[in-house]
């Protein structure tokens, strides 16, 4: 009597709209909470980095010249695409952190709807935090929001999902391009959404995904010249002073959120004040006569 | 090697025998484009037989569809072909009681307490299915009203669906749309709308109306039911709760019983500016909002030193977009008085390459004319043009024998004192005037009691930001025309009506700030 | 923009042909400012002309048209008269007979490959030979090399010649110099028709190919051509429309009808299509003809064939029917 083998997945990096292993070869092995192994995920080197880097930058100019409805439409298709796939996500999401499945699903609801949420941001912020300025000379003067350009994301272990999603949003709809490092120690969930975005339209290099060790990184995120921002969701002193320390070297842009798990759960994150930490404000003169 | 210069034939001269570098010279009164018929397009219908239209429509109350009180309708004709299409449902006054207690009843159980998270959900869902359903309803739209399926396809169907999309991430976000208010819906919204753009005007009423919490009870013209009618639909299949939006058909009158209802809090018309003043009459005193969207008569003011080409590609569409059946059509084309015989000379070409014909066929530019009495009004108009004395420019293009059709067609030698620089034609027709200098251009483009739209053409930037900040409209195309986005408000200035529509600015017309 | 008074060898200075530029034409009483084109809008332009439907007897008419209207293209470095034979060959008869299908215009090759085209198409041949000049594709040469070139191809029998203007020149403000230039080749050309190759991909704005086009009609152009097919981007809708539209303002002010030829970068007949429905509503039909518009091409004479047998035969068809250029 044969019982049929199961053909196991090996999770890989998502760097530039393609999923490679890591340059290094090197992979862990992830665990469910109760330490049972579960599978094996890539492990990203600086080199991962580098080249997240690279395609970031080199879709930062089609992404930010894309239309902010065409931006939403993106942003709303990985919405459809994540509930279309919610059971999967359940799936990882329960098995890694052994919570029930109930809560998994709360979890992967409010994804959803976070990404819904932020969809409907991409056409509107400028309204509101744009301006026309009525200067003092006979010019016409008009302040507007433009994306920073590359940002790095660093989400918390936990909600291994929610966060990452509640994270990246805010960044990519203005027309920034991302590299996420996921949670450490539960990154099957992330590398599946990363998935998820491949398939929603989303112009390969927008995000990208590092699965790994954050401490392997960290020194490389914060010294690379061709990053301009940093969000930094990870609730760790250590950890944020030496990510600060890259502001010093390029003046990159830094962004603490530190909230505890349960605060993810809550509308406090829809907050679109979280769009300007990622983007400058253009101010233009124009003289107004014949 | 050095080149003699005298041997040297330079462009410009000409030689003895009427030859130029060996090129033929045609004589200067000659020289004409040659629009003919050496290759012409086959027709290219677009697909329609697949898109089945019921014989009969009802009324839509309540998430249903319900016959009319009456049992009276009326039938409604495809005006390429004057062939009945369906019969619409007439509705009454009792019609609309029925659905105005049906929009309170939903407004208070459902969808005035919906969090705006979910109220947005409905609203993207119903955005997506109308993308899924794009070709049928272009196709619909173009047989009911007469449009060319290019402009329904590629303009009034992608609008609509933005409009839904943007107001639908409005929902759980007006809390930022009022700067230290907290914003309410205001009930009820009782809203009519034209048969310019049915289906698109349907768009910019009802998403901003559901998306700030109300609900609605809309009235579309009486000659374009159809895709109003197939949203209806759609709203089912996105199981939009019962009673959020109810659809009246009919008449005048029943749009007269909408805005006279004692149970609506809200009126919203586009319409002609002499309906427009008579309903801002009826709400006096009633404690009822209301916001008018009416006619005008819009200057599309082209300067020397415009880009030329493009300038007259944004007078054509400025005026021949949807048959010139455009309340902010730029209707009086002031030229500077310099480059007036070669704008002439431009338009009088461009025109003859528009193809004017059945509104399926996708090569069609120019449809028809959606009804009779609009049909007799633009003759009427351009004949009172012609008597008082201005020279009329015609495409021959051939018209079917068949439907409603007037040729795209341009006056010169209008003058200010004109009738057809002062009413509203409503149709592929243009009167073109001249100016001097900048502000004699502002003067006559503010000189009108209407204030919906203007156009402004010059290469230089100063020029446009001081003449946009003179121009008495409300909505100004710089080096474009007719651009619409629901992100950017769109209404008038003066008898164009008052209040806006779409963007941040548009939203204030369906909450209550206080 | 400067005029050229520099001495020419030789010590004489040279008459400012172009100290009259831009030459008032008879027609014209006054000075006309610099003709600017605003993106957007021609982009648009030039977009609406793509969504035209061409079905059935229209695709079919049009397609025979555009193959009557190719130049046939071979400019390799590693081009031999071998190479140069199929090509004549398959501008002869693109198609088999029972498809109708006419000859194209020419076959466009390097110079030292005219006597070569001429060898195999015979005197007298519906297919022309036209030959590239003047140091294409750069043009970065002598103006007396490339002269001499320009009168060797004539020699060889050369029908046309494709010259590239001194973009150098043009971005460095020296319009006097780039029309003296082209006038000067067209003199060395003698018979042979003038088509000048703006190359718009290096010039990049529209009110600059806008310029250059002027320019090149009115130093004595027969055709003005938009690339080289070297770069890109080579033609474009945009680029062309706005090249339309000088000629078209040429032949009010003028009463002279200039050709007009986009090169390189239209790689199928749905594309092809979309250039004659333009020539036709911007134009009209006096442009319909290869005396005025030609395609400068070389994988888009099957693609066009494809389409044409697939409107004779009814089905999809495949590239192994049709024979390589």
């Amino acid at each position: 009597m044969s019982t049929r083998l199961d053909v196991k997945k090996t999770y890989k990096l998502y760097i530039g709209g393609k999923f490679p292993r890591s340059e290094s070869g090197r992979y862990l092995a992830a665990k469910s909470a109760a330490g049972v192994h579960l599978d094996n995920f890539a492990h990203a080197s600086r080199k991962d980095f580098r080249d997240a880097v690279t395609a970031a930058r080199a879709a930062v100019n089609g992404w930010s010249k894309a239309t902010a409805y065409n931006r939403g439409q993106i942003l709303y298709r990985a919405a459809e695409m994540l509930q279309n796939r919610a059971g999967e996500l359940v799936n990882e999401i329960a098995r890694s952190t052994g919570i029930r499945a109930a809560a998994a699903r709360r979890e992967v609801t409010l994804a959803i709807d976070r990404l819904v949420h932020f969809a409907g941001w991409t056409d509107k912020y400028q309204q509101i935090f744009g301006s026309v300025n009525p200067v003092a000379t006979s010019h016409f003067d008009f302040t507007t929001p433009e994306p920073t350009g590359v940002v790095v994301v660093l989400a918390p272990d936990e909600p291994s999902l929610l966060a990452l999603v509640s994270l990246v949003a805010p960044v990519i709809l203005s027309g920034n391009t991302a590299i996420v490092v996921s949670s450490e120690k539960f990154p099957l969930p992330a590398a599946t959404f990363a998935e998820i975005l491949a398939t929603s339209d989303l112009p390969g290099g927008v995000v990208n995904l590092l699965t790994g060790k954050r401490a392997e990184l960290i020194p490389h995120i914060a010294s690379h010249l061709d990053v301009n921002a940093i969000v930094d969701g990870v609730d760790d002193a250590e950890l944020s002073a030496k990510l600060q320390a890259g502001t010093a070297i390029n003046l990159k842009r830094y962004a603490r959120r530190s909230l505890a798990p349960a605060d993810w759960f809550t509308v406090k994150v829809e907050n679109p004040y979280w769009i300007l930490d990622t983007v400058e404000f253009k101010t233009a003169w124009h003289p107004i006569g014949v | 090697m050095k080149t003699k210069p005298n041997a040297l034939k330079i462009a410009g001269r000409k030689s003895r025998a009427g030859l130029q570098n060996g090129h033929p010279v045609v004589p200067l009164r000659e020289r004409r484009l040659n629009f003919g018929d050496k290759w012409d397009y086959a027709p290219a219908p677009e697909e329609s037989k697949n898109y089945l239209i019921a014989p009969r429509h009802e009324l839509f109350i309540n998430g249903k569809f319900v016959k009319p009180q009456s049992g009276k309708h009326f039938p409604s004709i495809n005006p390429a072909t004057e062939e009945k299409l369906t019969e619409i449902a007439h509705g009454d006054a009792a019609d609309v009681d029925k659905a105005v207690k049906a929009a309170r009843r939903a407004y208070e159980k459902v969808w005035g307490k919906m969090p705006g998270r979910e109220r947005g959900k409905y609203l993207y869902r119903i955005a997506r299915i109308i993308q899924e359903k794009m070709r049928e309803l272009a196709v619909l739209e173009s047989m009911d009203g007469g449009k060319p399926i290019k402009e329904t396809r590629d303009v009034d169907l992608p609008l609509v669906a933005a409009h839904f999309f943007y107001h639908a991430g409005w929902a759980d976000k007006l809390n930022y749309a009022f700067p230290g208010r907290t914003p309410r819906p205001l009930g009820v919204a009782g809203q009519i709308i034209p048969w310019n753009f049915p289906l698109l005007m349907a768009a910019w009423k009802i998403a901003p109306a559901l998306c700030c919490g109300n609900t609605v009870v809309i009235k579309p013209s009486k000659t374009t039911s159809l895709t109003l009618l197939r949203l209806a639909q759609i709203f089912q299949e996105a199981e939009l709760p019962d009673g959020v939006v109810n659809v009246i058909t009919g008449v005048g009158e029943t749009g007269t019983a909408i805005v006279q209802h004692p149970d609506v809090n809200k009126i919203a018309f586009t319409g002609s500016t002499d309906v427009g003043k008579q309903l801002a009459q009826m709400v006096v005193g009633t404690g009822k909002r209301i916001t008018l969207e009416l006619g005008g008569k819009a200057a599309n003011i082209i300067f020397e030193d415009a880009p030329i080409d493009q300038a007259i590609e944004g007078i054509i569409a400025g005026i021949y977009f949807n048959m010139g059946h455009v309340c902010c059509a730029g209707s009086r084309l002031l030229v500077q008085e310099g480059i007036f015989p070669t704008v002439v000379r431009k338009l009088r070409d461009r025109i003859q390459t528009l193809r004017l014909g059945n509104p399926l066929d996708k090569n069609t530019d120019i449809g028809a004319i959606n009804n009779k009495p609009q049909l007799e009004k633009i003759r009427e108009l351009v004949q009172s043009g012609a008597d008082e004395g201005a020279e009329v420019v015609q495409s021959r293009c051939p018209l079917p024998a068949r439907g409603y059709w007037y040729p795209p067609t341009f006056l010169t030698g209008v003058t200010a004192s004109h009738r057809v620089a002062q009413e509203e034609i409503f149709g592929p027709v243009l009167s073109v005037m001249t100016f001097r200098t900048p502000e004699e251009a502002v003067e006559r483009a503010n000189n009108t009691p209407y204030g919906l739209s203007a156009g402004v053409w010059t290469d230089k930037g100063s020029k446009i930001f001081k003449i946009v900040s003179q121009l008495r409209a409300g909505v100004v195309w710089a080096n474009t025309y007719n651009k619409f986005d629901p992100t950017s408000p769109f209404g008038g200035y003066k008898e164009s009506g008052f209040g806006r529509e779409g963007g941040l600015q548009g939203l204030a017309a369906y909450s209550r700030l206080d | 923009m400067k005029t050229s008074a520099r001495l020419r060898p030789g010590g004489q200075t040279p008459t400012l042909r172009s100290a009259t530029f831009p030459p008032v034409a008879a027609t014209q009483r006054r000075i006309t400012p610099q003709t600017t084109v605003d993106q957007v809008m021609v982009e648009e332009r030039a977009g609406a002309f793509a969504k035209r439907s061409i079905k059935t007897s229209a695709k079919l008419a049009g397609l025979k048209l555009a193959i009557s209207m190719m130049d046939l293209t071979t400019l390799e470095g590693k081009d031999t008269p071998g190479k140069v034979a199929y090509l004549c060959r398959k501008a002869l008869q693109p198609a088999a007979p029972k498809y109708g299908v006419p000859p194209c215009a020419a076959v466009c090759v390097y110079p030292n490959m005219v006597k070569y085209a001429r060898k195999f198409l015979g005197d007298g041949s519906p297919v022309k030979v036209a030959s590239v000049a003047t140091g294409f594709p750069s043009g970065q040469y002598p103006l007396r090399t490339k002269l001499d070139e320009v009168r060797r191809a004539v020699g060889d029998s050369a029908d046309e010649i494709d010259m590239v203007i001194d973009r150098g020149a043009f971005l460095d403000g020296d319009y006097a110099k780039v029309f003296d230039e082209i006038a000067s080749v067209k003199e060395a050309s003698g018979p042979a028709h003038l088509k000048v190759i703006l190359e718009t991909g290096e010039l990049v704005t529209y009110d600059n190919v806008r310029l250059a086009s002027e320019i090149a009609m009115q130093a004595g152009a027969d055709f003005i051509k938009t690339s080289t097919g070297k770069i890109q981007p080579a033609a474009t809708m945009p680029v062309t429309l706005v090249m339309l539209e000088a000629i078209r303002d040429h032949f009010f002010a003028t009463g002279v009808r200039i050709g007009m030829k986009p090169a390189g970068g239209i790689r199928n007949a749905k594309q092809a299509l979309a250039y004659l429905v333009m020539v036709k509503e911007t134009l009209g039909d006096d442009w319909l003809t290869p005396d005025r518009f030609r395609f400068g091409a070389s994988t888009l004479v099957n693609d066009v064939l494809m389409q044409i047998a697939r409107t004779v035969d009814g089905n999809y068809q495949g590239s192994d029917y049709f024979s390589l250029p």
